[in-house]
């Protein structure tokens, strides 16, 4: 589902984010991406959300190869890829309901069904009875949970998550690994980007870890 | 892995999978109909919701309203003036005088004949003769000409027939025969149609028809600029917005359909304040102007913009609005790209 061969990135400031990284992630994979900031974590998210594009090498999703997309394709591609941000992205002056019908209204579903699909997604982060809430309102767990619940009510085959559980405690940290784990069962290819040890532990996934540009362990960690 | 991997819609509540077309980018789930009715859809908030956004800032919305209003009711009630003074002309059109100036030693009898040959035609209604005397009479009585007239030995001045056409010759071709033939008289020196102020009248209404186009194109101009900073204003002051909308991939149309409705707002609410701004200056100036045209016992009325008129007007100013906006959105959207 996500390929990435010989990718390099180096930005125009000479800084080289990435370099020759390559790895395969299977459909309903979930992996964990690790290492220090500044490893090349976000650098790799861009390029699979066609924020950036890799100095040298390929990235292909569901078969795509992104480089070959034009322009005006980058919308469409960004619509199969869920993604739940550090630093959330919500919009402050829309309702929660609003923020998560987005990408709904974005692909054009009308309007009957973005209400039934968005108190779903809602339903499933537990912030249903907060729909009408503004986000500024919201703790930041719950305005991460909003977050994830845009990212996958567009039910995307993708879904990148930046440190999605930064700002949780354990408790609720477990019941979000958990929901990407059901994502994934229903066939969701996940790929979370975490400091959190402990977690990834927990979870005993596949994980990749970057140092300086490189990847330096793919696997299980322990 | 394979890259004939079947893409699989997932809902968090176990949806069946569902292959889908691989090749290209994957643009639509839904059938046609439902993606028209969406778009629709989009249009109609996007409207809507421009418009209510402009709702809420009333005064930032009545000053680039009204500086759009200013700059379209300049050019269009110069150009209401023009066709005025133009119809005003054409009303004069219809009764010119023909001046025939004879020959300095032609007879007094020969030109009683003539006069009455005159007379006689189907196309002339009146003459009048004015004697060399007569016509010296009334230029001495004009202020500044007595005592250069003075000066001279004898009276220059030719015996003259003032000739009113009759009622069905007064067309420009009908008055040159009816010049022509005149002309042809052996009495005659020359003979003066007396339309020329007509045909200067009208070269002005020309040239004051190209300096209004002109003027209207460059005020129509600083209406692109006024109402584009304002459209970038709108989109710098929802930056975030469109860079999360681009994240969650809506295409360009997205984005720039708000933006679009915004400024064809603009220009109507400018539009329809142009038209308020003209009919009032009408309003204004139509008494005025009936009660001097009732002094000269012409039924002269100041002609204001008919319906078609407003309604072209309203039209065109929000399709400036929705112009100058699409060249504001093309300029400043590509430069908002999330990173």
């Amino acid at each position: 589902m996500i390929e990435f061969h010989d990718v390099c990135k180096r930005y125009a400031t000479g800084q080289e984010a990435l370099n020759k990284v390559s790895f395969s992630v299977e459909e309903r994979e979930i992996v964990f991406l690790t290492g220090h900031s500044g490893a090349g974590k976000s650098t790799l998210m861009k390029l699979i959300m066609l924020m950036e594009k890799p100095t040298s090498g390929e990235v292909m999703i569901a078969g795509r190869n992104l480089g070959r997309l034009g322009s005006s394709h980058v919308p469409y591609h960004r619509r199969q890829v869920g993604a739940v941000f550090q630093n959330h992205q919500l919009l402050f002056d829309r309702s929660v309901f609003e923020n998560v019908a987005l990408p709904l209204q974005i692909c054009g579903i009308h309007h009957r069904d973005v209400a039934r699909r968005v108190r779903a997604a809602l339903d499933k982060v537990g912030l249903l009875s907060k729909e009408n809430a503004l986000p500024i309102s919201l703790s930041g767990g719950e305005q991460q949970r909003v977050g994830i619940a845009r990212a996958v009510v567009n039910k995307p085959p993708v879904l990148l998550a930046d440190e999605p559980t930064g700002n949780l405690d354990p408790e609720l940290s477990a019941e979000i690994m958990e929901l990407f784990r059901q994502f994934s069962e229903v066939g969701v290819t996940v790929m979370i980007a975490s400091h959190d040890i402990e977690l990834i532990k927990r979870m005993n996934r596949r994980v990749l870890t970057l140092e300086g540009g490189q990847l330096t362990h793919d696997g299980a960690m322990w | 892995m394979s890259k004939k991997t079947q893409r699989v819609k997932v809902s968090p509540k176990n949806t069946p999978k569902e292959p889908v077309n691989q090749r290209g980018a994957v643009q639509s789930q839904t059938p046609f109909g439902q993606k028209f009715k969406s778009w629709r859809q989009h249009h109609r908030i996007s409207a809507t919701n421009s418009l209510l956004r402009l709702l809420g800032m009333p005064l930032q919305t009545i000053m680039t309203s009204l500086v759009v209003a200013i700059a379209l009711a300049l050019p269009t009630t110069l150009f209401i003036a023009i066709n005025n003074v133009q119809s005003l002309g054409d009303n004069w059109d219809a009764s010119p005088k023909i001046s025939v100036y004879l020959h300095t030693r032609a007879r007094e009898a020969a030109i009683e004949g003539f006069q009455k040959e005159l007379v006689n035609r189907a196309d002339v209604k009146s003459v009048e003769y004015i004697s060399p005397k007569e016509a010296l009479v009334s230029f001495q009585a004009m202020a500044g000409f007595g005592n250069a007239l003075d000066l001279l030995e004898q009276n220059p001045l030719p015996p003259t027939l003032v000739v009113t056409p009759a009622t069905q010759a007064a067309t420009p071709a009908g008055l040159a025969a009816l010049g022509e033939s005149m002309a042809k008289n052996a009495l005659v020196e020359s003979v003066d149609m007396d339309m020329d102020w007509v045909r200067r009248l009208r070269e002005i209404m020309v040239l004051g028809k190209k300096i209004v186009t002109i003027l209207a194109s460059l005020l129509g101009l600083g209406v692109l600029l006024a109402l584009g900073n304002s459209i970038r204003l709108a989109i710098e002051s929802r930056r975030d917005e469109i860079i999360i909308v681009k994240l969650v991939g809506g295409t360009n149309g997205f984005v720039r359909r708000p933006f679009l409705y915004t400024g064809a707002w603009y220009g109507f609410f400018g539009g329809a304040l142009a038209v308020l701004l003209v009919e009032l200056g009408h309003q204004s100036l139509a008494e005025s102007v009936a009660s001097l045209a009732a002094a000269y016992q012409s039924s002269f009325a100041l002609a204001g913009l008919s319906l078609f008129d407003n309604l072209s007007l309203l039209a065109a100013s929000t399709f400036l609005g929705l112009f100058s906006a699409w060249l504001a959105v093309g300029k400043h959207l590509n430069e908002i790209e999330p990173t």
